[in-house]
């Protein structure tokens, strides 16, 4: 189970995104899972082998590391980017119910006008309307959440986005105070900043794809009410003609006033 | 045979699971073995390379490391896991086992063609009968593994976080050295995540284990007010007295069907209204 895996359980779930959820799936995967797997592991592989202290002291490398890199960045990047790619399985998961639950309506017999076969409810694109709009809108939300969130921890862990090359490190059983060099640290910060970029482009793209979502509702909706008053316009037309129609066998002009 | 393997293997199972057992499923795999895969495998890769003791002598190192770390965290989780995994299969080979009779009890009625036999392996299987047993274990077995982990790890490394620094008096280590543990934050980190994962699973387990007594609760409850009609896993309905009743019934009413059709049609018969898309040549 590894990232092929998930690109196979995700891209599933482009078929029912809008377009710009389709975009964002390609830019979480070519410009962040991709660059993670071929480019950013690499950079980070040596992170604890290459990173040494000016001391014979046994201990205080693995000490002065452990200090500076709670959490390595490669670990948050790979739990960001599941989390990130999670929420998008809810929609997943409200379209193979919504779909069963047809299959089984149109077991009953109920719906035969609208669909041939079995096969043509599963083929059908699902519209992002009703009760799918709100889990869509939820997962889409999350997935802003889940970005912030780990942009937050990142900010947090390593105050700011930039890797020094020296650390100053004093923890026992480091005698005084003890210069410590990070391995690579410009190749590092350049892809701290690109993985920062991406994410932020990303959560730029959900942002988008929610204010999209509202907007589509909207205009729906003043459709929905402009359609219901022009139908009862005519509905009311409709009624007058009715009414003089009928009016003919009590009140109907038999002659002209003479 | 790697954990692709094994998710090829449980996705078939996914068809005849429950809902709680569908999202249980993903859990597993999404949140916990690709964790491991993608991330915890890498943390705990130079466990002992960089388990340093402050002393030169031969051996200490390897004395001490083994001494604290008998069964390493990722070892544990794949073991974990595997284990937790497998269950499910009982059901994948109870449900493989039923259709086989289908197929054997079409074979003998002789309906034996391709298109039947396909229907067999694509219609949904319902948990009701043996079936609801064996998923019932299936899940109990799941929790009992799972409980059982959370302890043997409680037990290795108690408190579930990793220790910086270790004290370590075997021999050959001259009196007591210092030890010290490679990433020790980012090892609590995971296991904590880890442990958090375990738990969901754990309570998506019991909650399907709730749901599917209700659900046979309920089921029964039904029964007892309708007369049975038993809607039974397999093929041993397909014997009894009132499913061929039932299937008697069904063609007769089919054909009433279609003589009413015929009725409905003929002219001077009924309503006088020609129904809609009829020519009434006869008119």
């Amino acid at each position: 189970m590894d990232w092929g895996a998930l690109h196979t359980v995700i891209g599933g779930v482009n078929k029912h995104s809008t377009s710009i959820g389709k975009v964002w799936i390609t830019v979480i995967f070519i410009f962040r899972v991709m660059i993670l797997v071929v480019a950013a592991q690499e950079v980070w592989g040596d992170e604890q082998e290459d990173f040494v202290c000016n001391t014979l002291q046994p201990g205080c490398k693995n000490v002065c590391y452990d200090h500076f890199f709670p959490v390595s960045h490669i670990r948050l990047w790979a739990l960001q980017l599941i989390f990130v790619s999670t929420p998008a399985l809810l929609v997943a998961m409200h379209v193979a119910y919504y779909r069963h639950e047809t299959a089984r309506k149109f077991k009953r017999g109920e719906k035969r006008n609208e669909f041939k076969d079995l096969e043509d409810i599963k083929r059908q694109k699902v519209r992002i309307e009703g009760s799918l709009w709100w889990t869509y809108t939820s997962s889409i939300f999350f997935r802003i959440i889940f970005e912030a969130a780990f942009m937050y921890v990142f900010y947090f862990l390593y105050n700011g986005y930039h890797l020094p090359w020296v650390l100053k490190c004093g923890i026992e059983p480091c005698p005084n105070l003890v210069d410590c060099f990070i391995s690579r640290p410009t190749e590092k910060t350049v892809f701290t900043v690109f993985m920062i970029s991406a994410s932020v482009i990303c959560m730029l793209l959900n942002v988008a794809e929610l204010c999209y979502l509202l907007l589509k509702l909207c205009f729906r909706r003043s459709k929905r009410m402009q359609a219901q008053r022009n139908h009862a316009l005519k509905e009311s037309k409709q009624n007058e003609i009715n009414e003089l129609i009928s009016d003919s066998g009590q009140n109907a002009i038999t002659s002209f006033p003479s | 045979m790697n954990w692709t393997g094994l998710y090829t293997l449980l996705s078939g199972v996914n068809r005849h699971s429950t809902a709680i057992g569908r999202v249980w499923l993903s859990v597993i795999f999404i949140f916990r073995i690709m964790v491991l895969v993608v991330a915890a495998e890498s943390v705990w890769g130079d466990e002992k390379s960089s388990f340093i003791c402050n002393t030169l002598q031969p051996g200490c190192n390897s004395v001490c490391y083994d001494q604290f770390f008998p069964i390493s965290h990722v070892r544990l989780w794949s073991l974990q896991l595997i284990l937790v995994s497998t269950p499910a299969l009982l059901v994948a080979m109870h449900v493989a086992h039923q259709q086989h009779m289908e197929k054997k009890m079409l074979r003998l009625e002789g309906l034996g063609d391709p298109l039947h036999l396909e229907e067999v392996k694509r219609h949904k299987v319902h948990i009701s009968g043996t079936l609801w047993w064996t998923y019932i274990i299936s899940v109990v077995f799941r929790l009992l593994f799972e409980a059982v982990f959370m302890y043997v790890f409680y037990l290795l490394y108690p408190g579930y976080a990793m220790v910086r620094l270790v004290k370590c008096e075997a021999y050959p280590c001259p009196n007591t050295v210092d030890c010290f543990v490679s990433r020790p934050t980012e090892k609590t980190v995971f296991t904590v995540f880890m442990l958090a994962a375990s738990g969901i699973c754990i309570i998506l387990n019991v909650a399907e284990v709730v749901y599917l007594i209700i659900r046979a609760c309920a089921r029964r409850a039904q029964r007892r007010s309708n007369p049975p009609s038993r809607k039974g896993s397999g093929f041993g309905h397909r014997l009894s007295p009132e499913y061929k009743q039932n299937e008697i019934n069904k063609l007769l009413s089919e054909q009433d069907g279609s003589l009413k059709d015929i009725l409905r049609r003929s002219p001077g018969s009924g309503a006088g209204l020609a129904e809609k898309g009829d020519r009434c040549s006869a008119c």
